[in-house]
């Protein structure tokens, strides 16, 4: 098993420091197209520079460095128990060289690791896969815009909604509105459909490694994250709740088998800092990629 | 155009504000989230104010008097001379310390509150009636606004951890957006209340 813990820390702060081109692109349009002199132009303006700074000085985009959350595709043979033990080790030397704000805090008695270990943090899911190579996936992701997410039971009594793409369409549009600005808009929804409670979750936060204004492989779903990202736009709620045309910059669904009984809308709202990154391992060599 | 401001800001500064206005804000501020909020409640305005504390309290209220309040949880780096560094500094959400924020803006004489996300009809009371303003900072604009703090100047409560501390910091053109005035205007209320009026008809399709 080989020692991946330097290139790990490398994961980690590109993650944390360099937004990837396709959010900055969607982010300097959104910026073109609102109006003149406007706080909702204002804040995309800032947003902008401080990207650019971030990327050139190494600093993290935004303090709130979230929760790392792993998602690594192994070969057959590899200790999924050592590749732990190099993640939680990657996690602490990044914490120190400040590419991570400490950001463990034990549930109940309210102190913090300081070193961004503790129960069940970071997040990692493993899945072994057919490839003779590793892969690892990081998405961080900030508390503001994670309690933003929201799940719906449809049909309930305050979610009156049919079990289709309709119910769904109503569900995503009204959790964008209940978000407000206050999960950094322009943001990202990642909606996962079906599924049980747990699942769905896990499914809507898998989107958001999608790449933006990508194709849904299901012509249905692709055409419904069209028009939700066109009609949550109409909300008008825009940039940091400023008002303003661009409320967010993609939708992106998958869906999942689910009970009988069950029928889950899940919607993880990811800020405009939408930081994602992905690094293959071959023949000893890292390679960090942009979804 | 961009308002300047500099603290300590007076009653009568605040009070020309109005809903929509861009600030730039320097001066020593001092930054402050949920476990702060809860202790400057419990610790100092409930009361009554353990011995231990007695010293923090006499420089808050000293320092915060037409000062501002800055929600936020910094990364910072420590400098071998011993001082920090702010690293990165964006605001966190606002509406937390909301049960809060009206009693420490009325105590403490504070004349604004930096965050994000806005609050709610208490604070925006306590705004109109001891004169301060709400002032959005651009979220996720860390390396931004942490350029803007030229110095820390101190930090207490560390205990509390690194982004629940009071860290006190010299800043220059802190860019900011008053979201809520002392006119009773909130900006977050109008906002809701017309993509209200928008998701209505988009459910009745």
């Amino acid at each position: 098993m080989p020692d991946i813990t330097e290139q790990l820390v490398e994961l980690i702060k590109a993650t944390s420091t360099d937004l990837a081109p396709d959010i900055e692109q969607a982010l300097a349009a959104a910026c073109k197209r609102e109006e003149a002199g406007s706080a909702a132009q204002g804040a995309l303006e800032t947003i902008l520079v401080n990207v650019r700074m971030s990327r050139e000085t190494g600093r993290p985009i935004c303090q709130d460095t979230g929760t790392p959350i792993f998602h690594v595709w192994y070969p057959q043979g590899l200790s999924q128990r050592q590749l732990r033990e190099q993640i939680m080790q990657a996690v602490r030397i990044a914490t120190e060289r400040a590419y991570l704000r400490p950001n463990a805090v034990a549930a109940l008695a309210g102190k913090n690791s300081g070193d961004n270990t503790g129960l069940d943090f970071p997040t990692i899911h493993f899945e072994e896969w057919e490839h003779d190579y590793l892969k690892v996936g990081l998405l961080l992701k900030g508390g503001g815009c994670e309690n933003c997410g929201c799940q719906y039971s449809l049909p309930a009594p305050e979610s009156p909604w049919s079990r289709d793409l309709k119910g769904v369409r109503k569900a995503v549009l009204n959790a964008a509105f209940k978000a407000q600005g206050l999960g950094c808009a322009p943001g990202i929804l990642g909606v996962g459909i079906g599924g049980d409670r747990a699942t769905s979750v896990i499914k809507a936060k898998e989107q958001l490694f999608r790449r933006l204004g990508d194709t849904n492989p299901d012509p249905q779903l692709d055409a419904l994250e069209k028009q939700l990202l066109r009609e949550i736009n109409e909300l008008g709620i825009g940039p940091m709740g400023f008002g303003g045309k661009t409320t967010v910059l993609g939708v992106q669904m998958a869906e999942l088998h689910r009970l009988p009984a069950s029928f889950f809308v899940s919607v993880a709202y990811m800020c405009w800092a939408d930081r994602r990154k992905i690094m293959t391992l071959k023949d000893g060599k890292a390679v960090i990629e942009n979804p | 155009m961009a308002t300047k401001l500099t603290v300590p800001i007076s009653e009568e500064q605040i009070r020309a504000l109005k809903v929509g206005d861009q600030v730039l804000l320097s001066g020593v501020i001092f930054t402050g989230r949920d476990a702060a909020h809860k202790y400057m409640v419990e610790s100092f305005i409930k009361g009554p104010c353990p011995d231990s504390e007695k010293k923090l309290y006499d420089m808050l209220k000293k320092e915060l008097a037409g000062s501002v309040i800055y929600h936020c949880g910094p990364v910072v780096k420590k400098r071998p001379d011993g001082k920090y560094d702010f690293v990165a500094a964006g605001p966190t959400t606002s509406i937390r310390e909301e049960p809060y924020q009206a009693d420490v803006i009325g105590h403490f004489g504070v004349r604004g509150v930096i965050g994000k996300g806005g609050m709610r009809e208490k604070t925006l009371e306590g705004c109109r009636r001891h004169g301060a303003v709400y002032l959005h900072a651009i979220g996720g604009a860390a390396t931004l606004i942490a350029e803007t703090v030229k110095e820390v100047v101190d930090v207490y409560k560390l205990d509390f951890g690194v982004p629940e501390a009071f860290w006190k910091i010299r800043v220059v053109d802190f860019p900011c957006v008053v979201t809520m005035d002392t006119h009773g205007q909130s900006l977050h209320d109008r906002v809701e209340a017309e993509s209200k009026r928008k998701l209505e008809a988009l459910l009745a399709r």
